[in-house]
């Protein structure tokens, strides 16, 4: 009995996995850093409206492109006379939206084609797969122009287009991981107490498969931030007045030479952002990785 | 009730590659009677562990096929059910234990999960029923402080631990039938005793019959009643407990218990190994599978396979010169391939 309570009191200190995990994460200096940035777009995506000194779509003939900090307009206007801080707070909105949404959608039918493939294999996994393998073969933002071409434009359809080019990834990404874990014993066990497929996989295959799909989602977010700013900059994304950090770009575009700043503060923004979460997605790698327990 | 809870005929497990075939199983009969156990012996490789697999029809396929034979459990053959009706019995009427209980469980569950897991899946019970059952079965298998057991991670367990842990998953609805694959190998030795102890006590409670592949004869002679050994997916010998350990026919067996230690053993003394390896199950094998290892072999056994023989009452074997009329003296055990290393 001696020996039994010596392991039940070594057990109480293996109870802190998650505080660990975040304890990792935040020794990870980059990671850190990608996590202050995230925090700060997702508050000010959340706050815009708090946060906005004009409304951003509010056009003011007389006081066209001023500069940095010109009466009262933190950021300048550009050349319709909107504040372009304004605008980059609501643009900050757009981002968020399209790169969590396109993720989570991709993610969540990438992933159910991968289990599918991973743990049926055969026919459904070929098939599967060489879909897959037609749709990765498209370059990106070509099937993206694609896609918006086909859908029309507009926010719902911008994450659409962006989420199924995502599709592809999340299927390799999830089909790998479910192979290696459906060859675990404890699958087999599983399938010895009679448990259905379904029960396997959502019970035992997919909770074990969740660490890569996790990093590769984060990662993916900053893709699609890019994808979506592509789209708007070329016409494609949301519809003007909305502003997004693409179609700012693309306003800015025309007045590089005399007014520089309405081109590199959105390029900025959209640049930090996508440092920030890649940084981000490099320290969750790390610290969900056993291999390199410190 | 008719007290022979499984009768196996004529078992055959295939798995395809391709265009070749590995016969993994090519005829494997025996019979299992209530509250019997049977020990299923045999080197690595020699298709133990697949025919335990398929009797609860669990090897992967594809590759893997049964490609013939029968496996009557309580009269009903399994190879003839629904997917359905099989998932009822796997877990319920048969379970099985499996070899390294460092792997067998979810890392990402809680151990009391995975009991009431198994529970809920079989019984129509409640959250809170199930987990009282989960209790009682963790202090059945002798788990201190079964309460707070439950919530823990398998990572916060032992190996012999975790194994009872699989003991208490296996037995949790009180199969009739349970099948342990090499339970004991993965864990060092006084464990192994704790476990064989455990499985022999929890069988008196729960009158299951088991089925313990192993390539320990220690644990048969432990726990067994019956002896089947398998040499290259094959039966060469099948009989009582007692008829093998005092009587052994087969060359293989012979090797089999040449290679043991046992207490008369010298000091400096080389174990007697079976030279070679078994052969290759992609290809067809004429004659005795056994007969390019054995040192007894003569003419015939490379053109004819023996057929399994009743020598005596409940022992059969098969070799060309273990029959009624023709008997092989078994060589002392120095004439085998031996090494004596002084010091």
């Amino acid at each position: 009995m001696a020996e039994s309570q010596a392991i039940l009191q070594a057990s109480d200190v293996v109870e802190t996995n998650e505080r660990s995990l975040f304890k990792k994460l935040i020794r990870n200096r980059f990671a850190a850093f990608g996590l202050f940035i995230m925090l700060l777009l997702i508050l000010t995506a959340i706050f815009a409206p708090i946060l906005a000194t004009h409304s951003p779509d509010k056009m003011n003939v007389t006081k066209t492109l001023l500069g940095i900090g010109a009466e009262g307009h933190l950021l300048g206007t550009d050349n319709y006379g909107r504040d372009i801080f304004s605008r980059l707070v609501y643009g900050a909105r757009i981002s968020i939206l399209v790169g969590l949404g396109a993720v989570l959608f991709g993610a969540v039918i990438g992933s159910l084609l991968g289990v599918i493939a991973g743990y049926f294999g055969g026919k459904f996994d070929s098939i599967i797969m060489r879909i897959m393998d037609g749709l990765s073969a498209f370059p990106f933002i070509l099937l993206a122009i694609t896609l918006m071409s086909v859908l029309g434009q507009g926010l719902l359809n911008v994450i659409i287009a962006i989420g199924i080019g995502n599709i592809p990834g999340f299927a390799r990404v999830v089909r790998g991981q479910v192979l290696s874990v459906k060859q675990s014993e404890y699958i087999e066990v599983t399938r010895s107490l009679g448990a259905k497929h379904g029960r396997i996989i959502f019970h035992h295959v997919l909770p074990n498969s969740i660490a890569p799909l996790i990093v590769y989602a984060t990662m993916s977010i900053a893709g699609a931030i890019i994808s979506e700013a592509s789209l708007s900059f070329l016409g494609l994304g949301v519809q003007p007045p909305t502003a997004s950090w693409g179609s700012m770009l693309q306003d800015g575009k025309n007045f590089l030479v005399l007014n520089p700043h309405m081109a590199t503060i959105p390029g900025l923004a959209i640049l930090i952002t996508v440092v920030g979460i890649n940084l981000f997605g490099d320290g969750l790698r790390d610290a969900l990785d056993p291999k390199m327990k410190v | 009730m008719s007290n022979e809870l499984l009768k196996v005929e004529n078992l055959e497990v295939q798995f395809k590659s391709g265009s070749t075939v590995t016969k993994a199983v090519n005829g494997v009969s025996f019979t299992l009677n209530r509250k019997e156990n049977i020990g299923i012996v045999g080197e690595s490789g020699s298709g133990k562990s697949v025919t335990a697999t398929s009797l609860l029809r669990l090897i992967p396929s594809p590759p893997g096929h049964i490609s013939g034979g029968k496996i009557l459990f309580e009269g009903k053959d399994l190879l003839t059910l629904s997917d359905k009706e099989m998932r009822d019995i796997r877990g319920n009427d048969i379970s099985m234990i499996f070899q390294d209980p460092l792997t067998s469980l979810n890392p990402v569950f809680t151990v009391g999960d995975q009991i009431m897991e198994s529970i809920k899946l079989h019984q129509k019970v409640s959250k809170k029923e199930a987990k009282q059952k989960a209790i009682q079965m963790l202090q059945l298998v002798g788990i201190p402080a079964p309460e707070k057991r439950l919530n823990m991670y398998p990572h916060e367990f032992s190996g012999g631990m975790r194994q009872r842990v699989m003991i208490a998953i296996a037995l949790s609805c009180n199969p009739k039938l349970l099948i342990a694959d090499e339970p004991t190998t993965a864990l060092d030795v006084t464990v192994q005793a704790q476990i064989l102890e455990l499985m022999k006590k929890l069988q008196d409670e729960f009158n299951t019959s088991i089925i313990m592949i192993t390539h320990d004869l220690g644990v048969v002679w432990e726990i067994c009643h019956k002896v089947l050994v398998m040499y290259a997916g094959n039966v060469i010998e099948y009989g009582t407990v007692e008829e093998i350990h005092d009587h052994p026919m087969h060359p293989y067996t012979w090797g089999l218990l040449d290679s043991q230690i046992t207490e008369n053993i010298e000091d400096h003394e080389m174990l007697t190994t079976i030279p070679g390896s078994p052969p290759d199950l992609r290809q067809e094998i004429k004659g005795c599978p056994f007969a390019p290892r054995c040192s007894y072999t003569q003419d015939i056994c490379f053109s004819k396979a023996p057929e399994m023989v009743e020598v005596k009452e409940k022992h059969f074997v098969a070799c060309h010169f273990q029959t009624k009329e023709n008997r092989l003296n078994r060589k002392e055990r120095s004439t085998h391939v031996r090494a004596v290393v002084k010091s």
